[in-house]
C-alpha cells in the first residue's frame, strides 16, 4: 500500500469498503446483504408481478386463449403465490429492511453471524432458479398449498414438481438461518441501556416474526419432505392406499401457512408504526399495547390453522373452536389500528410520500381486515372457501397490506440507505397510480366471490365477465404504477443532492437517524448509550 | 469472547427449536392417527373386541357403501343395501368381491363412518378391513364385518337426532402388490391435455 492510499483510507477512517466481487457475493456487511435482498425483492416481484398481468390478461374476457391450457394457468397461479411470497414480500421485509435496520436501530456494529447471514441470501437465488424451471417445465400446478393428490406423482408426475419442492427447501432453510441471527442479534446486542420495552417498534415486529419461522417453517420443511418422499420413494404419508391421510397434509401445511400470514405482514405493522410516527411528529400511541398485539397476533396465530379448511371435512365443534379462536385475532389487530389512527389523531401530519403509503395501508389492511372476519365465519365460508371473495380478502392485507408497507419503507428509508432523496412528485404518482390499480384489480373480486365465481380457474360463464374486465384494466394500471416505481429508483439514483442524517427532522426519533446518511459501511465501532 | 459465546449458545438452542418442531412434524403422523383413533375425528369408528351390552329396544338404521379404486380389478358390494338394528346389539353383514383379473390380486379396504361425529359410537368387532385380502385369480369371495352402535349415540346432544349412519368401505389395491405388477404407473389416468403430454413421455411415473 503506498502512500497516497494509504493516506486515503485514513481520510475515510473505517469506511473502507472491499472490491465489487468480495463486497458483494462474499458480503458479510448487514447493510450490503440488506441491499441485496431488496434488490431480489424488486426481481421476485417483477417476475410475480408478470405473471399477475398474464393472468388478468387471460381473464379479461370469457373464453381467452392467452393460457393454452388448465395445467399452465395452475402452473403460473402456483408460481405467482410462491415467487410473491418467498421471493419478494418475505426478501423485502425481513431479509432487506431487517438486515439493514435492526442493527442500526439496536445500535448494533453487524448481525450476531455475518456468514450465516450471507449463505441466508445466497440460498435464495437458486431457489428461485429452482421456481422458475416448475414454472417453465409447466409441472407444478399444485397451487401454492400443494395439496395432494393434486401435488402427487399420480397428478403431477414430472421433475418440475419436485423443483419447485426443493426450492421450497432451500427458501425455507434460508428464512431458518435469518430467524437465528434475527433472534440472536435482537437478544444479545443491543447498545447498553436499550432494554427490551425501549425498542423500536420495527425491530419487536422482526422479532416476534423470527420466532414465528422459527416454528412455523420446520413444519413445511418436514411435510413437503414427506411429501417429496411419497412423490420419489413409495411412502404414503398422504397416500390412502397406504394408509396415509391427505388431510393430514393440510393440516401440517396450514399449521405453517397461517403463521406465515403474519410473518408476511408483521414487519409491515412495524414500518408502519415509525412512519406515522414520524410524519405526526408523535410517540406512537399505546408503545406498549402495541409490543403485545404482535406478540399476541403472533401467539394466536398459531392455534387457527384450520380455518383454511373448513371444508375439508372437519367437525362442527372444531369448526366452532377455530372459527372463534380466529375472531379472537381481530382484537390485537384492531389495538394496532386504533393506536396508528390515534397516533394521528392531533399530530401535526405532513402527507410526505412515506405517510400516503401508510395511510393507505390502514385503508386497505382495515378492508381485509373486515372480509377476513367475514371468511373467519365458518358457516359463510362454507359458501366463499375457494372464491374470488378469498382472493379479494388475502389480496387486500397481503398483495396490498404488506406491499404498501414496504413502498412504504423503501420511501422512508431509501435516502438513509442510498444517501439520495426520491423525487416526491413521483413519488406521489407511483402512490396514486397504485392505490387506484390495486383497489380496481381487487375489490370487483369481492362482487364476483360472493356471486360464485371460484378461484383457480382459466375462464368464466358471460356472466362475470363485466367485473372481470374493470379488475384487469386495475391491474394494468398497477402495472404501469410498477413501472412508475422503478423510474423512482432510478431518479433517486441519479439525483446529485445529497441527504443530511436525519432529513425527516423531529418526527425521527430512532437510532438510525443519527448515523450520515447513507451510514458508513461499519457502524457503531463505539456502542451507543441509551438512556 | 463471552459475548460470541453466549451467541453461540442461543443460536444453538434456537438450532434445537428448528430440529424439534421438524421432528414434531414427522410425529404428528402416528398422533394423528391416535388422535383419531381415540376419539372417533373423521369418522374413525372404535376398533375392538368390546363385546356389544345388550340391545335397549331403539333401532338405527345403518346403510353400506363400496367403492374401488380403477387400480384394483375387482369387482366388489355389498349384500345388503341397509340394514336395521337394535341400538348395543352386536350385527354381522356381508360383502361380495370378486377379483376379475387373471392373476392374484392384494386389496386393502379404507373404512369411515357418516355423519363423522357419530365415529366414536360406531364399535367394529370383527372386519375384513383389519388385514390385506388377497384374491386368487376370478376367485370370489364374502367378506363379513361384525359391529354394534353404543345406545350412548341418543345421550349426546350432538348425535341424538342421526337415525342413519352410513358405512363406507374403499378398497385399494396395496402398494407392494401394485408396485410389483407395475401396476402403479398406470393408476389414475390423467384428464385433457396433460394426458398427451404424459403420453409423450413414457418414462414418467
Amino acid at each position: 500500500m503506498d502512500a497516497t492510499s494509504e493516506a486515503h483510507a485514513h481520510d475515510h477512517g473505517h469506511d473502507h469498503k472491499p472490491g465489487f466481487v468480495t463486497r458483494w457475493l462474499f458480503s458479510t456487511n448487514h447493510k450490503d446483504i440488506g441491499t441485496l435482498y431488496l434488490c431480489f425483492a424488486v426481481i421476485g416481484g417483477l417476475v410475480g408481478g408478470i405473471l399477475s398481468e398474464i393472468m388478468r390478461a387471460q381473464l379479461q374476457f370469457p373464453n381467452n386463449h392467452i393460457v393454452s391450457n388448465g395445467q399452465e394457468w395452475n402452473t403460473i397461479i402456483t408460481t405467482h403465490g410462491l415467487l410473491m411470497i418467498f421471493f419478494s414480500v418475505m426478501p423485502a421485509l425481513i431479509g432487506g429492511f431487517g438486515n439493514w435496520f435492526i442493527p442500526l436501530m439496536i445500535g448494533a456494529p453487524d448481525m450476531a453471524f455475518p456468514r450465516l447471514n450471507n449463505i441466508s441470501f445466497w440460498l435464495l437465488p437458486p431457489a428461485f432458479v429452482l421456481i422458475c424451471i416448475g414454472l417453465l417445465m409447466g409441472e407444478s400446478g399444485s397451487g401454492w398449498t400443494l395439496y395432494p393428490p393434486l401435488s402427487s406423482s399420480i397428478y403431477e408426475p414430472g421433475m418440475g414438481m419436485d423443483c419447485t419442492l426443493f426450492a421450497l427447501h432451500l427458501a425455507g432453510i434460508s428464512s431458518l438461518l435469518g430467524a437465528m441471527n434475527f433472534i440472536v442479534t435482537i437478544f444479545n446486542m443491543r447498545a447498553p441501556g436499550m432494554t427490551l420495552h425501549k425498542m423500536p417498534l420495527f425491530v419487536w415486529s422482526e422479532l416476534v416474526t423470527a420466532f414465528l419461522l422459527l416454528l412455523a417453517v420446520p413444519v413445511l420443511a418436514g411435510a413437503i419432505t414427506m411429501l417429496i418422499c411419497d412423490r420419489n420413494f413409495g411412502t404414503a404419508f398422504f397416500d390412502p392406499q397406504g394408509g396415509g391421510d391427505p388431510v393430514l397434509f393440510q393440516h401440517l401445511f396450514w399449521f405453517f401457512g397461517h403463521p406465515e400470514v403474519y410473518i408476511m405482514i408483521l414487519p409491515g405493522f412495524g414500518i408502519i408504526s415509525h412512519v406515522i410516527s414520524t410524519f405526526s411528529k408523535k410517540p406512537i400511541f399505546g408503545y406498549l399495547g402495541m409490543v403485545y398485539a404482535m406478540v399476541a397476533i403472533g401467539v394466536v396465530g398459531f392455534v387457527v390453522w384450520a380455518h383454511h379448511m373448513f371444508i375439508s371435512g372437519i367437525d362442527v365443534n372444531t369448526r366452532a373452536y377455530f372459527m372463534a379462536a380466529t375472531l379472537v385475532i381481530a382484537v390485537p389487530t384492531g389495538v394496532k389500528v386504533f393506536s396508528w389512527i390515534a397516533t394521528m389523531w392531533g399530530g401535526s401530519v405532513e402527507l410526505k410520500t412515506p405517510l400516503l403509503w401508510a395511510i393507505g395501508f390502514l385503508f386497505v389492511f382495515t378492508i381485509g381486515g373486515v372480509t377476513g372476519v367475514v371468511c373467519a365465519n365458518a358457516g359463510i365460508d362454507q359458501v366463499i372457501h375457494n372464491t374470488y371473495y378469498v382472493v379479494a380478502h388475502f389480496h387486500y392485507v397481503l398483495s396490498l397490506g404488506a406491499v404498501f408497507s414496504i413502498f412504504a419503507g423503501f420511501y422512508y428509508w431509501i435516502g438513509k440507505m442510498s444517501g439520495h432523496q426520491y423525487p416526491e412528485y413521483w413519488g406521489k404518482v407511483h402512490f396514486w397510480l397504485t392505490f387506484i390499480g390495486v383497489n380496481l384489480t381487487f375489490f370487483p373480486q369481492h362482487f364476483l366471490g360472493l356471486s360464485g365465481m371460484p378461484r383457480r380457474y382459466p375462464d368464466y360463464p358471460n356472466a362475470f365477465a363485466g367485473w372481470n374486465f374493470v379488475s384487469s384494466l386495475g391491474a394494468y394500471i398497477g402495472g404501469i404504477a410498477f413501472l412508475v416505481f422503478l423510474y423512482v429508483v432510478y431518479r433517486t439514483f441519479t439525483s446529485k443532492e445529497h441527504v443530511a442524517d436525519n432529513y425527516w427532522g423531529e418526527g425521527a426519533t430512532t437510532l438510525e437517524w443519527m448515523q450520515t446518511s447513507p451510514p458508513a459501511f461499519h457502524t457503531y465501532m463505539e456502542l451507543p448509550r441509551v438512556s | 469472547m463471552n459475548g460470541s459465546r453466549r451467541n453461540t449458545l442461543m443460536a444453538g438452542g434456537l438450532a434445537a427449536v428448528i430440529v424439534g418442531m421438524v421432528g414434531m412434524s414427522f410425529a404428528a403422523i402416528p398422533l394423528y392417527r391416535l388422535f383419531c383413533a381415540a376419539t372417533g375425528f373423521g369418522g374413525t369408528p372404535s376398533i375392538g373386541p368390546a363385546a356389544a351390552p345388550g340391545g335397549n329396544g331403539q333401532t338405527i338404521r345403518v346403510r353400506f357403501n363400496a367403492d374401488t379404486n380403477p387400480a384394483l380389478p375387482w369387482k366388489f358390494a355389498p349384500d345388503q343395501k341397509e340394514v336395521s338394528l337394535n341400538l348395543g346389539e352386536q350385527q354381522v353383514a356381508f360383502y361380495h368381491a370378486t377379483n376379475e383379473a387373471a392373476h392374484p390380486v392384494t386389496g386393502m379396504a379404507l373404512y369411515n363412518v357418516t355423519p363423522e361425529k357419530v365415529g366414536k359410537y360406531f364399535h367394529k368387532t370383527a372386519c375384513f378391513c383389519f388385514n390385506k385380502q388377497s384374491l386368487a385369480a376370478h376367485q370370489g369371495m364374502e367378506f363379513p364385518v361384525s359391529f354394534w352402535v353404543d345406545p350412548a349415540i341418543r345421550q349426546d346432544p350432538s348425535t341424538s337426532d342421526v337415525q342413519v349412519i352410513t358405512l363406507s368401505y374403499t378398497f385399494f389395491r396395496s402398494l407392494e402388490d401394485a408396485a410389483e405388477t407395475g401396476a402403479l404407473a398406470k393408476a389414475g389416468p390423467h384428464v385433457g391435455p396433460l394426458s398427451a403430454r404424459a403420453a409423450e413421455r413414457p418414462d414418467a411415473n
